[in-house]
């Protein structure tokens, strides 16, 4: 099948040559963020870190003023992390009237779109850093919104496209009790529809937490499993606990002698500590050297936003925010994400399209697409809701 | 959405059935290379010219002889070899250790590391300026060159550029300095008398690799999430073209341009195209595309044989360095090397 290249350098940059001298021009981003008390961990391992997402946008920040130094554009992040909905939206209009326009979010989904409804917000953008709900770029997207992470239509199509590479052709399916788990689920049954994937069985997760902390907890752990999983044929497990409330201990526990995926043990994701391909070791060892710890996905998130910023603005060669946000929603915008090929973001639903990685704790197993999974115009749109399949029309 | 391709292996969704074959004849090659290399052997008295290989990850150079690919030593260096250049006099090899955080100096003589220089923190790539008194090295983890006195073992400048910065190359006339930053995806002309940078272009996605043209009018800078090449006049810093790999059978994230090799009567520019397995040949006149040559998987740098007759590419996922006929545009054989091959620079 023969594919044309969609991504080309437009030879205008030929003009764009800098010499050091004039005064730097100033490109002011806001961060919106919401401190909200962090869930109990299944484990005391990896502890959540205080403020996924920022440590990320902050690294971008300085990795952009280095490019800044030879385009005389200095970028500065103004951080906003608020305690509530009402101080977050707050703190959006207060922005908005002191003429900030760039805006870097990590909110939820109802927050998000009543930012992107306020008035004035229309000639702004959001980045949306964070976000994997898929009705964000469906029928609730809005045209002053873009989406950095992949939606969880495109982890599960990810993960789908994987076991069909595997011919792991039946799943079991364990669902959590929390929303975002029932949402990851649908994704899953959507693509598993869409990829031939058999759901052999469909179970909700009845168990309470919290008892493998507890002396012997471990053997209740285990009949819990057992019950869950028995009485049914498959190929690997797939479980949807998005909030790590029980996920990690299905692993080794099952009736039968199954792999476990979804969103522990195999794990469709945006970024993983064991990604090292594609020159991302530069990234990992950058960010754990300011940090740390390592990156999260949402590190990556605020990370990758702010490097869209940051590419429109180097690209567009201007510091004038309208110009910015035009150069991101054109069609010769593009962005390096360490994952491959240049990233573009969807004209249908502003999703920025994107390899996928599949990985586990401590090894990077595959990333999607997966080889012969074709598109007739760019292969990683065989990844979440394509242009035919839209029922975005804010845009 | 096209139906799913069950049970297609990723090596057959890479490649025709022609390119199979190929792989698989290659490998055929590969077990009479030792039969080969002993008549080979017993034919040439003493080699002509040597071959030298970074291997990333097995911390070595590999030393073969020119005339018959054998593999003379394998000498253990420090963490992360990976940019290695020739000295002026031809007879020793700067070596990047990466990880090591300095340069060691192989001595050509006793295949020995005889001499360690600073470096700065993580040194990717380096080049010499042509009067073999200077190293510009690229830090790539600290977004700086750092300028060394190769007499004196002693950094004297630190130049920042931008981010992730890789490609060096020294105009022929040594006045001109250019590095490439990955991240930045800029090309920088530092100024060999004052160190200052004094103009960055921007060019496409993750800039690996820049070479001169012989005559130092233009400098060729090779883009690798971008896959191209763009020819830059150094004298106006306009882009002239910007050169485009059309590989249908390759997924377009595979293209990845890297090393650039040009001969000196300015035929044949050859472009390492990463994991997309080829090597282009380029017409330097015209900018077009002449032949893709299928070469072993990752194909980073390559380099000469001092009669250019033969090019050699380190290819850093078969482990192994793949030979060029020039004049046919024929790949002749694949030599194994050490883990990771990376670069590769010939010495006379």
């Amino acid at each position: 099948m023969r594919r044309p290249r969609q991504f080309f350098l437009s030879t205008a940059f030929a003009f764009f040559v800098w010499s050091p001298a004039r005064a730097a021009d100033d490109i002011g981003i806001v961060y919106l963020g919401l401190n909200t008390p962090h869930h109990i961990a299944s484990t005391l391992l990896d502890p959540p870190p205080a403020d996924p997402g920022l440590k990320g946008a902050a690294l971008a920040v300085a990795d952009t003023n280095t490019t800044g130094r030879f385009t005389n554009q200095h970028f500065s992040l103004g951080v906003m992390n608020e305690p509530d909905a009402a101080a977050v939206e707050m703190a959006f209009r207060l922005a908005l009237a002191a003429g900030k326009k760039l805006f870097v979010a990590n909110l939820p989904a109802d927050l998000l779109l009543k930012l992107a409804d306020t008035p004035g917000a229309a000639s702004a953008v959001i980045l949306d850093a964070t976000s994997s709900d898929d009705r964000l770029r469906q029928a609730d997207c809005r045209a002053n919104m873009l989406h950095i992470m992949p939606s969880r239509a495109m982890l599960a199509d990810a993960l789908m496209q994987y076991l069909v590479s595997k011919s792991w052709s039946r799943i079991m399916l364990l669902v959590g009790r929390d929303p975002d788990d029932a949402l990851y689920a649908d994704a899953i049954r959507h693509a598993a529809e869409k990829f031939q994937i058999t759901i052999r069985a469909d179970r909700p997760w009845i168990f309470n937490a919290a008892a493998q902390q507890a002396d012997t907890g471990h053997y209740q752990v285990n009949d819990e499993v057992v019950k869950a999983t028995q009485g049914v044929s498959y190929d690997i497990l797939v479980v949807a606990d998005e909030a790590d409330k029980f996920g990690d201990e299905l692993a080794y526990r099952t009736d039968q002698p199954r792999p476990v995926a979804g969103t522990q043990g195999l794990v469709p994701t945006a970024w993983a500590h064991a990604m090292d391909e594609y020159a991302s070791t530069q990234l990992q060892t950058r960010f754990h050297r300011e940090e740390g710890r390592w990156m999260t996905p949402e590190d990556y998130g605020g990370w990758l936003a702010v490097r869209a910023i940051g590419e429109a603005a180097t690209r567009s060669a201007s510091a004038d925010p309208a110009k910015i946000i035009a150069y991101l929603h054109s069609p010769d915008f593009s962005v390096s994400g360490y994952k491959g090929p240049e990233l573009t973001f969807r004209s249908w639903d502003g999703q920025l399209r994107q390899p996928v990685l599949l990985a586990t704790d401590r090894s990077l197993v595959s990333i999607s697409p997966q080889p012969g999974f074709l598109h007739q115009t760019n292969d990683l749109d065989s990844l979440g809701y394509d242009q035919p399949e839209s029922s975005c029309h804010h845009r | 959405m096209p139906p799913p391709l069950r049970n297609k292996s990723f090596f057959a969704s890479f490649f025709s059935k022609k390119e199979e074959s190929f792989f698989l004849e290659r490998k055929k090659q590969r077990t009479f290379i030792p039969a080969l290399l002993l008549l080979a052997l017993y034919a040439s008295p003493a080699f002509a010219f040597r071959i030298f290989v970074s291997n990333e990850k097995d911390n070595t150079i590999t030393v073969l002889d020119g005339a018959n690919f054998s593999i003379l030593k394998t000498v253990a260096v420090g963490a992360r070899p990976r940019g290695i250049v020739l000295s002026a006099d031809g007879k020793s090899l700067f070596i990047c250790t990466s990880d090591a955080d300095h340069i060691e100096v192989l001595d050509l003589a006793s295949l020995t590391v005889t001499r360690v220089l600073p470096s700065n923190p993580d040194p990717e790539f380096l080049a010499l300026s042509h009067d073999g008194k200077t190293l510009y090295v690229a830090n790539e983890d600290n977004s700086q060159v750092s300028v060394l006195d190769v007499a004196e073992g002693r950094i004297v400048s630190e130049i920042p550029v931008g981010v992730e910065p890789e490609g060096m190359a020294v105009r022929p006339d040594d006045k001109i300095v250019v590095c490439t930053s990955e991240t930045t995806s800029m090309v920088h002309f530092i100024d060999v008398a004052t160190h200052n940078v004094v103009a960055s272009v921007l060019v496409g996605t993750r800039p690996r690799f820049a070479v001169f043209t012989k005559d130092g009018s233009q400098v060729w800078v090779s883009s690798e999430v971008a896959g191209t090449v763009a020819v830059i006049d150094v004298a106006t810093h306009a882009i002239l073209h910007t050169i485009k790999f059309d590989l249908p059978e390759v997924p377009v994230a595979a293209i990845q341009a890297v090393g650039i090799n040009l001969t000196a009567d300015g035929r044949y520019a050859f472009i390492d195209l990463g994991p997309a397995n080829r090597v282009a040949v380029v017409d330097p006149k015209t900018f077009e595309v002449q032949k893709y040559l299928l070469v072993g998987q990752r194909v980073w740098h390559n380099a000469f044989s001092p009669d250019e007759k033969f090019l050699y590419t380190a290819n850093g996922l078969s482990n192994d360095m793949s030979v060029i006929d020039v004049h046919a545009l024929e790949v002749t054989q694949s030599v194994p090397v050490g883990q990771s091959p990376w670069g590769v620079v010939v010495a006379p």
